[in-house]
């Protein structure tokens, strides 16, 4: 018994050390808090406001969007005035826009307020656009950024036919199908050979994505460099998980359903580490943020997706052949079959079972890490998408390596293709949940999935 | 540190309301998991559709109290059934997949800004305890010295603890009937149940929509005494939370999920007052290099997540529990 609480102890140091690296990493970045609240003095050229500390604050960026161009949605415009106002007119704090064309302005609590643009502080020849309000109306309810937007130099845009909007759509969706295609690997090779399905695996997804945030902004490395490091870190995790709980745990012969409970404690343990050291913003890398779309035929594409999803490709391809050709493949594959057939025949399982830990969470990680560089990075980005990873891979068929893929592509369409069906945008995520429902109720065993798994 | 203050905390969350809400909800659970084996980690979507059921019946269906709170009931029967049927003759893990993604489908829904008209959007619902509250007997508040409730969360204490006896009583009672001895046949060997001529398929329904109607009791009760329905409310970790509760007190035991759920409020809330305290800034607090008050918050579900672990690997059974009465090793 002992023994075995000290088998969990490295996995709970690992977090512990993560949390401390992600805390330093953070206190580097911590901003000066009233940096945007010095209203009336116009910022000189390079410095760049940073978010206050506040628990609430309103921010504002100003984009001429006339200016626009192909690496970026158009120019900023530093030195306007805002104003936010409560009630019947009293100012509550106001800010004037940096070189990025940024302001926040800190506020006590939350509420409605009015956020007014000083029209006389813009730069000549730029105008406000669309109804040229100076005045917008916003209610403050969550905490941190609420984001009030001022259309400048937009062009009326025109409508967008049906076919470009879901060409788009089916765009974002391969896209969208290929992470969680990384992520869905990672949970089916796991459930294939230790048939554990692991409600902690939307954390690992979020491993991936905030410690390559402490590589990148904490240790100011490139994000690409940072990416590889993120996997390579997410594989050192996925070893030590096996070494220090799984293993033990298998060894003790502890059952399925009890492994299941495990890993939601775990994922709750994780989780509000992660909240504990990365705070509860969203966070950008340092790179690639906002990359100005091209327009390929009737879609928008920015590089950064081409190449997400280019890696994405590859990395899957080659798991894909290597399990089916390699000599470790093909033991996963025998574990996955019948671990107890494989043992005697002389295969060690134990090992075989580590190194799909280590690959499974490498691919998570790898999927988290792409994640955040398309979205952002933030403590619950993996819980969040967790069901629709368990959906691919249901869909394709609990297990099956080719069935998770077909699964995460179909789930990436649905849930980005509803919205162009008319489908509600703020419940476009019930899409795939449906589906998981459907399948469960026409065909169980998923699309390539054996009729003898389901027991 | 006040221990007096830690005290008060945590005792009147572990016999207050909330407790009540996660000791129904355990209690359903205790059915399905700690007796059938049936892994529902949907309850969260079971309370949604009853609470909110009693809501929309009231507040825009302008129907009398009594009858919502039936239409409440009937909805997590509905629910039961609708996710009962086709599930639950697959192994116990598709259940658990497919019932926390109705809840989350559910949560998803109820909160959707384009269902506000119907639903009250991510602010829920509220204008619907008037009936309850008028029946609250009780002239005003109450000061124990060490514990301190409303007048309001008295009446709700007195309604909630005795709807838990009543369910205690009520599952004491079918557990040793002939009934009862069947579904924890079915969690021991179903195979064995079936060919003993019973209908596996038919008991594990019932045993469903039995656990799912003291889910929607939670829910009920939750909406009550807290006077609005919000979807946010109902959501998965709601049902984590209940089932670390159930497995605190132990599975498969009448009052596991009582005890349990009181336990675990206790924990809860004296953890937060004792990290509250020492990063408010009173003098003895710790540095804020290593927790700062918005920390302090998150350290009670640090300790329940590993708490949770430790007590699933080293005693599966809770503290009441029996370690050979437990689905942990099924399947």
């Amino acid at each position: 018994m002992r023994l075995r609480l000290a088998a969990l102890v490295p996995l709970v140091m690992c977090l512990t050390v993560l949390g401390g690296l992600t805390s330093s990493a953070l206190a580097d970045e911590t901003p000066s808090p009233q940096a945007s609240a010095s209203a009336g003095s116009s910022p000189s050229a390079g410095e760049t406001a940073e978010p206050p500390d506040a628990d609430f604050y309103v921010a504002v960026q100003l984009i001429d969007s006339s200016k626009k161009t192909a690496t970026s949605p158009g120019e900023p415009v530093p030195g306007v005035k805002l104003t936010v106002t409560q009630g019947s007119g009293t100012a509550v704090g106001s800010g004037v826009t940096d070189a990025e064309g940024r302001v926040y302005i800190p506020l006590e609590m939350g509420g409605k307020y009015k956020v007014e643009l000083d029209p006389k502080t813009l730069p000549d020849g730029v105008k406000l656009s669309g109804e040229a309000a100076t005045t917008k109306n916003v209610s403050v309810i969550l905490e941190g950024a609420t984001n009030v937007q001022f259309q400048i130099g937009v062009v009326a845009e025109k409508g967008v036919g049906f076919g470009a909007e879901l060409s788009q759509a089916l765009f974002n969706g391969v896209k969208y199908g290929l992470i969680i295609a990384l992520a869905g690997l990672g949970l089916s090779l796991v459930f294939g050979t230790t048939g554990l399905t692991n409600f902690a695996h939307g954390e690992l997804i979020t491993f991936g994505a905030i410690i390559g945030y402490v590589f990148n902004r904490g240790l100011g490395l490139p994000v690409i460099v940072a990416g590889v490091l993120a996997v390579v870190a997410s594989a050192a995790l996925g070893w030590a998980q096996d070494k220090g709980l799984w293993g033990p745990l298998r060894k003790r012969g502890t059952g399925l359903v009890a492994m299941m409970i495990v890993s939601i404690g775990l994922a709750l343990l994780a989780r509000s580490i992660f909240q504990y050291t990365f705070g509860g913003s969203t966070r950008t890398y340092s790179q690639y943020v906002a990359q100005g779309p091209h327009s390929v035929g009737p879609i928008d594409v920015a590089d950064k997706e081409i190449v997400i999803m280019a890696v994405a490709i590859v990395v899957i391809a080659v798991t894909c052949i290597s399990l089916a050709t390699t000599r470790l493949g093909k033991s996963m594959r025998a574990v996955a079959d019948n671990p107890a057939l494989a043992a005697s025949s002389g295969m060690r399982v134990d090992s075989v079972i580590t190194a799909v830990w280590i690959l499974g969470t490498a691919l998570t990680g790898l999927a988290g890490f792409l994640y955040a560089v398309d979205k952002q990075v933030s403590f619950v980005m993996g819980f969040k998408i967790l069901l629709l990873v368990f959906a691919a891979v249901t869909l394709g068929g609990l297990g099956t390596i080719w069935g998770a893929i077909i699964g995460s592509i179909v789930i990436g369409i649905v849930s980005e293709a509803g919205p162009v069906f008319g489908v509600p945008a703020s419940i476009k995520d019930v899409g795939p949940l449906l589906v998981l429902i459907l399948i469960l109720l026409l065909r169980p065993q998923g699309i390539l999935g054996k009729k003898q798994r389901i027991g | 540190m006040d221990f007096g203050t830690v005290i008060d905390a945590a005792l009147s969350q572990a016999l207050g309301p909330q407790a009540i809400v996660f000791a129904l909800a355990a209690i359903g659970l205790n059915i399905h998991f700690g007796y059938t084996g049936l892994l529902n980690f949907g309850q969260a979507g079971f309370m949604a559709v009853a609470g909110f059921g009693l809501a929309v019946s009231v507040v825009k269906l302008d129907l009398p109290f009594a009858l919502a709170v039936v239409i409440g009931l009937l909805m997590s029967v509905i629910l039961a059934f609708v996710l009962g049927v086709p599930t639950l003759r697959l192994r116990a893990d598709y259940l658990a997949i497919a019932t926390i993604a109705t809840a989350e489908i559910l949560r998803l829904v109820l909160g959707a800004v384009e269902f506000k008209d119907f639903f009250g959007g991510s602010n829920g619902l509220n204008g619907f305890v008037g009936p309850f509250q008028d029946l609250n007997p009780y002239g005003g508040p109450l000061d124990l010295g060490i514990v301190s409730w409303s007048r309001a969360d008295l009446w709700s204490l007195t309604v909630g603890w005795v709807l838990v006896a009543l369910s205690c009583l009520l599952v004491w009672s079918l557990m040793r009937s002939p009934w009862g001895r069947v579904l924890r046949s079915i969690r021991e060997d179903e195979d064995a149940v079936r060919s003993l001529g019973k209908n596996v398929f038919g008991y594990k329904l019932q045993a469903l929509i039995l656990g799912g109607v003291f889910g929607g009791l939670a829910g009920l009760f939750h909406v009550l005494k807290q006077g609005s329905a919000v979807p946010t409310d109902f959501n998965t970790t709601f049902t984590f939370y209940a089932y670390a509760a159930l497995l605190v007190g132990g599975a498969a035991r009448v009052l596991g999920p009582v005890i349990g759920s009181i336990l675990f409020w206790f924990l809860v809330a004296g953890l937060g007052s004792i990290f509250g305290q020492l990063t408010d800034g009173s003098g003895v607090d710790l540095p804020t290099w290593i927790m700062t008050d918005t920390q302090a918050s998150l350290v009670r579900f640090i300790v329940l997540g590993l708490g949770l672990m430790l007590l699933m690997i080293f005693r599966p059974q809770g503290i009441f529990g029996d370690r050979r009465e437990i689905a942990i090793d099924a399947r």
